[in-house]
């Protein structure tokens, strides 16, 4: 059963954001990584890059695929996660924790509201 | 609806991850890629290779038949002994590459890919009539009644006599050279065990009639659990065969590359008289063709290289394509195979390989790229 943590809010691509004020930390979800199994690179976009939400901005490559990587929020790259480019295992080990992606400066603050909750997106991956 | 083999129901029970492979719904991985891969290098992963085809060829003149159609020589194979061989159209364009066993006088066992079982047959068909002694020559397609499983790794030979016991013979399976093949009686059945694989380790491949393929898989996997045996599905397999450089059919080989540029020389007989694409393939042992197949690696951390990413020279010329690619495990380094214009061809020439919107480097280098230790 993929882990789907009740603080976090989701995008129906399958990435989590987690929320702290004017800054959103994205990455892949539980059952993504599942899915790819073996991720063995994570390009992720330059820090102060303006992204807009549904923008893909990051590749994940797992042994047999790559997997483009959508922004949920809108907003400026303000951090990369460099320990999972080092090591791209971390996003199937620790997929909410060390494995994160990328931080976003909001535009908009308001408009994670807009995600899906963790009940929905649970409900989507037929949980 | 997808083709099954008769071990469907065993990959499903081990919660296989299941995905169409040119028709057929096999195991891509059971637990992860680079596990399975770790467990051939390691210890021992057994593969159901089932889809493949199986072609009896026999009779007086099946020797001299199949010494016309492939490019090796059958005269090197005493009964009980296969090996390695390229079937190939006038141009010297490869139609397959195969394993062919000699069961006995006039008996052979052919080998093929899953992919190419009916092009492969309708090639031979067609030779058989217009060849003189055809009348001496029996082909059969076994390929639906028929199952077979690969099993791979340095720790085979320590239960391969333990899961298929063998009262027809004083000598241990294990006993086996490289290329030999026995027949053992099993579960009732007369089964093939030979040693040959193609993954760059020690093994054995197990061919046998459908209804007892399952009592193989169940033996092995009792006997080989406490050996660090693994299921491994097509995944792993597609890994370990690019790093010991083993061509794939429809990746380095199809009907317009000859078995020269491949670099498969040594499975082409100079001295046996003719055989189908001789005129086209033996003048390019001499005359080297403009392109040939070269392994390359990344040079640094990279996506992994992919079919189809077109190579660049360091110049930014165009030379080609890879044909295979992927990250190994073993190497933890992109690695590929592709086919450039000789003259980019030596070890240590850089390359380019484009990757999305950006050109990574990578360098030529020796195959394999894994061997394993002796």
């Amino acid at each position: 059963m993929s882990k789907v943590p009740s603080d976090l809010r989701y995008a129906k691509t399958h990435e989590w954001v987690r929320l702290a004020g004017e800054y959103a930390t994205i990455g892949l979800t539980d059952h993504a990584q599942h899915e790819l199994t073996d991720i063995v690179f994570v390009e992720l976009p330059a820090p102060g890059r303006k992204i807009k939400a549904g923008e893909s901005c990051a590749v994940v490559e797992s042994v047999k695929t790559a997997s483009d990587i959508y922004s949920p929020v809108s907003g400026d790259i303000a951090a990369v996660n460099d320990a999972v480019v080092a090591n791209p295992a971390l996003a199937n080990s620790d997929p909410y924790g060390e494995g994160w992606f990328f931080k976003v400066k909001l535009d908009n603050p308001g408009e994670a509201q807009t995600l899906l909750s963790p009940d929905a997106y649970s409900k989507q991956i037929g949980g | 609806m997808l083709k099954r083999t008769p071990l469907f129901a065993k990959h499903q029970a081990a919660g296989a991850k299941l995905i169409d492979f040119g028709g057929w719904e096999m195991p891509v991985q059971y637990t992860s890629i680079v596990e399975e891969h770790i467990a051939v290098r390691t210890a021992a992963g057994l593969f159901d290779i089932s889809h493949m085809g199986e072609i009896f060829v026999s009779g007086a003149a099946a020797r001299d038949f199949l010494n016309h159609t492939l490019t090796n020589d059958l005269r090197k194979l005493a009964p009980g002994v296969g090996q390695y061989s390229l079937m190939c159209n006038e141009k010297g364009g490869v139609i397959d590459d195969l394993y062919v066993y000699c069961l006995g006088l006039g008996n052979y066992l052919v080998m093929v890919n899953a992919s190419r079982i009916e092009a492969d047959l309708d090639w031979m068909l067609g030779l058989h009539k217009k060849f003189s002694a055809a009348a001496s020559v029996i082909i059969e397609n076994n390929s639906d009644s028929y199952g077979a499983v690969a099993l791979q790794g340095p720790n085979v030979a320590s239960f391969i006599d333990e899961a298929l016991p063998n009262e027809s013979s004083a000598d241990s399976l294990a006993s086996l050279a490289k290329n030999q093949i026995r027949p053992i009686n099993f579960a009732g059945e007369l089964i093939y065990v030979a040693r040959t694989g193609y993954t760059g380790e020690d093994g054995f491949e197990v061919i046998s009639p459908a209804p007892v393929i399952e009592k193989v898989w169940s033996a092995f996997l009792a006997t080989g659990g406490p050996h660090g045996l693994k299921p491994c599905g097509l995944g792993a397999r597609d890994t370990l065969r690019t790093e010991a450089c083993y061509p794939l059919y429809g990746h380095e080989l199809n009907d317009t590359t000859t078995p020269i540029e491949a670099g498969l020389g040594f499975f082409v007989a100079s001295d046996k008289g003719e055989f189908v694409g001789s005129t086209v393939i033996l003048p390019q042992k001499t005359s080297p063709p403009p392109r040939k197949l070269v392994a390359f690696k990344m040079a640094g951390k990279s996506a992994p290289p992919r079919p189809d990413y077109p190579i660049y020279s360091q110049s930014g010329e165009l030379l080609g394509q890879v044909a295979s690619g992927t990250q190994s495990p073993s190497l933890g380094l992109g690695i590929g195979l592709g086919y450039v214009p000789a003259a980019f061809a030596q070890p240590e020439t850089p390359l380019q390989i484009a990757i999305r919107s950006h050109r990574s480097p990578a360098v030529v280098v020796k195959k394999p790229f894994y061997k394993r230790a002796k």
